[in-house]
């Protein structure tokens, strides 16, 4: 894209997309550090993933201001227009993606006293790594304004579902095996929900990717993963926007 | 670009531009542009200065007839009628499209009269109806509770917002089918400007209205369609919102954006 007449109109939109990959480097570090102390039972790296949260909702605040600043100063049209919708909106889910994660944190505290079944933490290990491998696509094909790539994020978020209802099968029967994992498991449902939603997150980052660079919206329903009769998912969980 | 470029056919077309070519001398001005416009619709034309924009609505009453050694290839249609066939009653087709310019133009003459003159000469009314008339064309362009008591003063006493309304009461006056502005507001004050445009808005209930304007954000706010020109062609044309949001042509974009080299 060919330069503005006016340099500082791309400074400001250089910034706002500095701004994103800096958070999304935060949120990416979050998940991969709560899932961390989720394992580890690492309650200090926990804290600090609780600690972090805080530069995460700061940078959103700011992402916010700025890109208001720009509609209000600049009157961006077409992509200038589109880059600072696409700045707020990816900013929000990069802030409910470290949300998510931050709950991982403190739940992690939470339960350390009453850590049981350790093999029941495998499958929600593998949900993380597919939720991280998914966020760090999406950052990429927002930095390289990569349409397929966001395309393709979108559509293996499937994949996650699908892994969500096998976590939910799993501790579902760790809880039944023994009562007594019943509480440990109920947080680790909660731990796998949070991941699924870091997902769709993802996914929405991917629609808006499309926006931006192609001014079209994608269909509003995303192909899901086969669910089975015990399934956690509820179709009108999360609205996507 | 010689395919008519057609967003809706749903929509009645009231002017209809085709392979529209124009000289000035030699020099050619427009290069066989083929538009339409929709009837009710605001079609607002945008590009930089020298692109063909003001020309091309010059065309559409033929106003450059007033000028030497210029001239037009190709076909206007108002309501299929050809309007650059030379046999064309020229009064009769300026009284169906009327024309609002850059700079308010007021007559050196009343209020009252600066509007009666254009009735007058396409209609032989009893002063009842004629005041009817007049304060019917000044409501229609927001104008009448501004200036009922002093119809009689002179309407180059008016500010610049005023006298620019006092211009589309006198267009409108007439009865006109389509209405053309050339930049209407270039030379108003952000209220007069809003005023203009809320104006515009209304007037679209009634009238096919092309706008030339070099305000982007005007051309947005006030338009249904946009066609962007360049250098005598016509580059884009298409609904305002999305050729605003999402531009098909890198030109449009670069323009709109302010990108322009």
């Amino acid at each position: 894209m060919s330069e503005h007449i006016v340099s500082s109109y791309d400074r400001d939109l250089e910034v706002l997309g500095r701004r994103i990959a800096e958070m999304g480097g935060i949120a990416e570090k979050m998940l991969a550090e709560a899932m961390d102390a989720l394992a580890n039972f690492d309650i200090e790296l926990a804290h600090r993933v609780v600690a972090t949260d805080q530069r995460l909702d700061a940078l959103q605040r700011e992402i916010e201001e700025n890109a208001i600043l720009t509609i209000a100063r600049r009157q961006p049209l077409a992509i200038d227009l589109r880059e600072c919708i696409a700045a707020m909106r990816i900013a929000a889910d990069l802030e409910r993606v470290g949300d998510l994660a931050k709950s991982i944190a403190k739940r992690t505290v939470k339960i350390l006293s009453e850590a049981r079944v350790p093999r029941a933490i495998i499958g929600l290990k593998t949900m993380a790594e597919v939720a991280a491998m998914q966020l760090k696509d999406v950052l990429d094909a927002y930095a390289q304004r990569d349409v397929e790539r966001a395309r393709a994020v979108w559509t293996n978020d499937s994949e996650l579902d699908a892994l969500e209802d096998s976590v939910f099968r799993d501790l579902l029967t760790f809880m039944m095996e023994d009562p007594r994992n019943i509480s440990f498991c109920t947080h680790l449902l909660f731990c796998s929900k949070n991941i699924e939603r870091i997902g769709d997150h993802t996914t929405n980052i991917a629609e808006t990717i499309v926006y931006l660079v192609t001014g079209e919206s994608m269909p509003t329903d995303r192909p899901k993963g086969k669910s089975s009769s015990i399934s956690p998912s509820v179709e009108t969980d999360e609205p996507s926007q | 670009m010689t395919a008519m470029p057609v967003v809706e056919a749903s929509i009645p077309t009231k002017v209809s531009v085709r392979d529209l070519d124009f000289y000035y001398g030699s020099s050619k001005a427009l290069k066989s542009i083929s538009l339409p416009l929709y009837t009710n619709k605001v079609t607002a034309f945008i590009g930089p200065s020298g692109c063909g924009k003001s020309t091309l609505l010059r065309i559409l009453n033929r106003m450059y007839d007033l000028y030497p050694r210029q001239r037009a290839e190709g076909e206007v249609l108002l309501d299929g009628e050809n309007i650059l066939d030379p046999s064309i009653d020229l009064n009769l087709l300026r009284s169906r499209v009327g024309m609002v310019f850059q700079k308010p133009t007021p007559f050196p003459m009343s209020i009252y009269d600066n509007i009666a003159f254009g009735i007058r000469l396409y209609e032989k009314l009893s002063r009842s109806e004629l005041d009817g008339r007049v304060e019917a064309a000044l409501r229609g362009a927001a104008l009448w509770d501004e200036v009922r008591d002093k119809l009689n003063s002179s309407g180059l006493g008016l500010s610049g917002g005023q006298q620019q309304r006092l211009c589309i009461a006198r267009t409108v006056a007439i009865q006109p089918e389509v209405i053309l502005f050339d930049e209407p507001c270039s030379a108003l004050d952000p209220i007069s400007t809003a005023k203009i445009e809320e104006l515009i808005d209304e007037l679209s209930e009634r009238y096919t209205i092309a706008i030339v304007t070099h305000n982007m954000q005007q051309a947005a706010r006030v338009s249904d369609y946009t066609a962007f020109m360049y250098l005598g062609d016509l580059v884009e044309f298409g609904e305002t919102n999305n050729l605003f949001t999402a531009p098909q042509n890198k030109k449009t974009q670069d323009y709109i954006t302010g990108r322009f080299g």
